[in-house]
């Protein structure tokens, strides 16, 4: 009986730990939605307003599925042209601490939709909105702002960079806080 | 050759000494009657040059005469002064005259020019002209122009937003900006005269090269073989700007201006429509070929010589074939643009070795026989001596380390691959030498008739690729290629090479911690000056390569040294410093170091450049005291 209940006990524990993960294999395929205006700067007259945010956000950062897609999406749609694999090129580093237009995932989703004027394209008619929350979930996790147990793994490919499960927050790198 | 130069001498002097006499106007013309005098004399000592002279044809190579117009300094691309002034002896003085903010802190690659008693630069993006009076002291600003181009250009503009200068004809500046225009100003107001838009920024088109006016057009190619973008080279008639003729890098013969005249010297370049069946399907549409670098011109065979970039994507696995007509060299008629010749120096390229680089036009004695040459330090390692009127290759030696290749077989042209090396889909080859930024890239080289040496800034790094799948979206990157770069062997990542062209060997080579990305000047003073990514503006002995004199600029030197008389009759050296290009974004670009591949992978060899300099742009001129 006791046996019994140990074996219950355990059984219960193994199926909690198989509980995964929401994996959305189907994202939207609308082009360029999510109208939500973001602004690009700190500086409001007068104080700071709440910060917008967007529900979808919560859902695309820190989850492992959604940051291996966007890492697969970065190269896909030639991000990587430009940015290489987060140290920059013809465009700006993404795995330091300086951001131009906000660093937060809303902010990043609107950049890579409506593009911004110094050079960086407009996708809002390239890529599925949903990937492009992905490819903003995988950016944030260059500079180390996702959670390790999320953020992707070594590359099968040449290593630029130490992988970005590793990479340390890049705001508080050397710094006490 | 001692006689041409010891005849040239004396001329210039006499011309000097004249200007600052009392009796003006008598003495310019009794010194107009001494030019007359002396250009019979110039032309008689070219006329039966001794064997072991080596010298520019006169007609591409003109007597100096003080001014510095074009930023190759001739149609030969000498980069060679005939003043003497500053020499051996007296350079160690040299002092700083003026200096002139360019008000722009990216990488400056231009060349300043100098017409009459007036000087023009022109500055990386957003391109703005400046002239400054060197009649009155401290050299003021007469105009500028700011031609407003596109920011968004920046963003497809593969390796730092550069410019290499403008060139002047005609009492016009004709300069590129970076968003797909060619400009003409009024030399003396800064008024623009035309503007042809002829690059399109959305299919990554950018124009970052110097233009060159020859015979009442303005010859100028696009950037973009990092974009996919199709290379091109145009005409613009100089007097209103409408496209004469264009010529494309890769399609079928009528686009790239093959016609009944095309005589290539290899069987590997004859054909129809090579430009078309040297490609998979299609992708000579994407296929680059670009025309961003230098061009020469030789007015008695009317050839115009200039290279063709990469073909695009850089992983080859993609566009098997010979992917013609890039990463070769064009002769061509510049009055149709009518293509004579062909040579692929690196036929279905693996390593990004675009073959844009400055060609300098010769004549010398070759195994007994006068030859008409042209000389090109190639990104692939070569120094390639070609015959200019077929082009047909005398000699190939590499001139610093080479393992991509194993030499050219001069039968049938062909640069031979070393299999070992060989780049591909998922698959990392290391220790590949040089790398894609080749041993020298657009960093022009001068030759001086006098010693006979080729001086050539350049570069010392290996690197590691991989090859990717890489889709096609236009307007952005098409590479497929993972890089990292390394210090070459020796640990020196730069080097400046002197040349013995005749001897097909190195006569003297200085090591430099950084590559040496800026061009170089080499005058009858027996000089050369070229600059260091470290801020160091160097005068090198012409002979011997014994460091003579240095100044350190604000920041890392990457643009074209020169050297005029100023309308005080003094000799002047000038150079614009402020770090960036492709070798330089990691400063110019703020970027990343932790990333090996940032940059195209340049940024893994570049890692300590932030801790060596800072982004500027000053032009620093520097004479006697």
């Amino acid at each position: 009986m006791r046996h019994g209940a140990a074996m219950f006990l355990f059984t219960l524990l193994t199926l909690a730990a198989c509980q995964r993960e929401e994996r959305d294999t189907r994202p939207q395929s609308s082009l360029g939605s999510g109208e939500q205006p973001m602004p690009v700067t700190t500086l409001e007259p007068g104080g700071q307003r709440p910060s917008a945010s967007d529900n979808k956000a919560a859902s695309f950062e820190a989850n492992a599925f959604h940051l291996s897609e966007g890492k697969r999406l970065f190269s896909w749609f030639n991000c990587s042209g430009c940015h290489a694999n987060g140290g920059g090129g013809m465009g700006p580093a993404l795995m330091d601490q300086k951001w131009l237009y906000g660093s937060s995932i809303e902010n990043i989703h609107a950049t890579i939709r409506d593009g911004r004027p110094k050079g960086m394209p407009s996708f809002r008619d390239k890529i599925p909105d949903d990937q492009i929350w992905e490819l903003a979930a995988f950016v944030r996790s260059l500079s180390g702002n996702a959670p390790s147990s999320a953020a992707p793994q070594r590359n099968d490919d040449m290593m630029p960079h130490p992988s970005e499960n590793r990479m340390p927050d890049a705001a508080t790198l050397g710094k006490s806080p | 050759m001692k006689q041409t130069a010891q005849s040239v001498v004396p001329c210039v002097d006499a011309v000097r000494t004249n200007r600052s006499a009392a009796l003006r106007k008598r003495l310019e013309s009794f010194s107009a009657a001494l030019l007359l005098v002396c250009t019979p004399l110039l032309t008689a000592a070219s006329e039966a040059p001794p064997e072991s002279a080596i010298s520019p044809p006169a007609s591409a190579a003109p007597r100096d005469d003080g001014q510095w117009t074009m930023p190759a300094k001739n149609y030969a691309s000498t980069r060679y002064s005939e003043l003497t002034e500053i020499n051996e002896g007296n350079v160690k003085n040299l002092q700083v005259a003026f200096t002139f903010s360019t008000g722009i802190n990216k990488g400056q690659e231009a060349a300043p020019l100098v017409v009459g008693g007036m000087m023009y630069i022109v500055t990386p993006f957003p391109n703005i002209v400046y002239a400054l009076d060197l009649t009155k002291p401290g050299a003021p600003m007469k105009w500028k122009f700011e031609p407003n181009p596109e920011p968004a250009a920046q963003g497809v503009a593969c390796c730092d937003v550069v410019n290499r200068g403008a060139a002047f004809a005609g009492g016009r500046i004709f300069f590129n900006t970076l968003d797909g225009h060619t400009i003409a100003l009024d030399a003396n107001t800064g008024q623009p005269i035309w503007n042809a838009h002829i690059g399109n920024i959305n299919i990554g088109e950018t124009i970052t090269m110097a233009p060159l006016v020859v015979k009442g057009k303005v010859l100028v190619g696009n950037s973009g073989g990092e974009m996919g973008v199709r290379g091109w080279v145009k005409a613009l008639d100089a007097a209103d700007g409408h496209v004469v003729w264009t010529a494309y890098g890769t399609g079928p013969d009528k686009d790239v201006l093959i016609g009944p005249d095309f005589r290539p010297h290899y069987d590997m370049d004859k054909g129809k429509d090579l430009g078309v069946t040297t490609w998979p399907p299609e992708a000579w549409r994407i296929g680059g070929g670009n025309m961003w670098g230098w061009i020469s011109y030789d007015p008695d065979l009317n050839l115009i010589f200039h290279g063709t970039g990469n073909p695009g994507p850089w992983n080859p696995d993609l566009r098997p074939g010979d992917n013609k007509w890039t990463s070769g060299i064009f002769a061509r008629d510049p009055d149709t643009g009518a293509a004579k010749w062909f040579y692929q120096w690196s036929p279905h390229d693996l390593h990004d070795y675009d073959g844009i680089n400055e060609q300098i036009l010769l004549d010398m004695n070759w195994q007994g026989k006068p030859r008409k040459v042209l000389v090109r330090p190639e990104r692939n390692g070569y120094l390639y001596i070609l015959d200019r009127t077929t082009g047909e290759v005398l000699s190939a030696k590499p001139f610093g380390s080479v393992n991509s290749s194993k030499g050219v077989d001069l039968k049938s042209g062909r640069l031979i691959e070393n299999p070992d090396k060989k780049t591909g889909t998922g698959k990392v080859v290391r220790d590949i030498c040089p790398t894609a930024s080749g041993l020298k890239d657009w960093q022009p080289s001068a030759f001086s008739p006098k010693t006979r040496l080729l001086y050539i800034p350049h570069n010392n790094l290996c690197m590691d690729e991989e090859g990717v799948e890489v889709n096609y979206i236009a307007g952005t990157p098409y590479v497929g290629m993972n890089v990292r770069m390394i210090p070459g062997p020796g640990g020196n990542r730069g080097a400046f090479t002197a040349w013995d062209i005749a001897a097909e060997k190195p006569a003297w080579s200085l090591k430099e911690n950084f590559p040496v990305w800026s061009g170089t000047v080499v005058t009858a003073g027996d000089v050369v000056f070229y600059g260091t990514m470290e801020g160091w503006f160097k005068a090198v002995s012409a002979k011997t390569g014994d460091l003579l004199w240095q100044f350190k600029t604000g920041s890392g030197i990457i643009g074209q040294p020169i050297t005029y008389r100023g309308p005080d009759g003094h000799q002047y050296v000038a150079i614009l410093s402020g770090v960036g290009g492709w070798a330089g974004a990691i400063v110019s670009g703020d970027l990343d170091p932790r990333d090996a591949t940032a940059a195209l992978g340049f940024v893994n060899a570049m890692k300590d450049l932030k801790d060596a300099t800072t982004a500027g742009g000053t032009l620093y001129v520097f004479r006697l005291p």
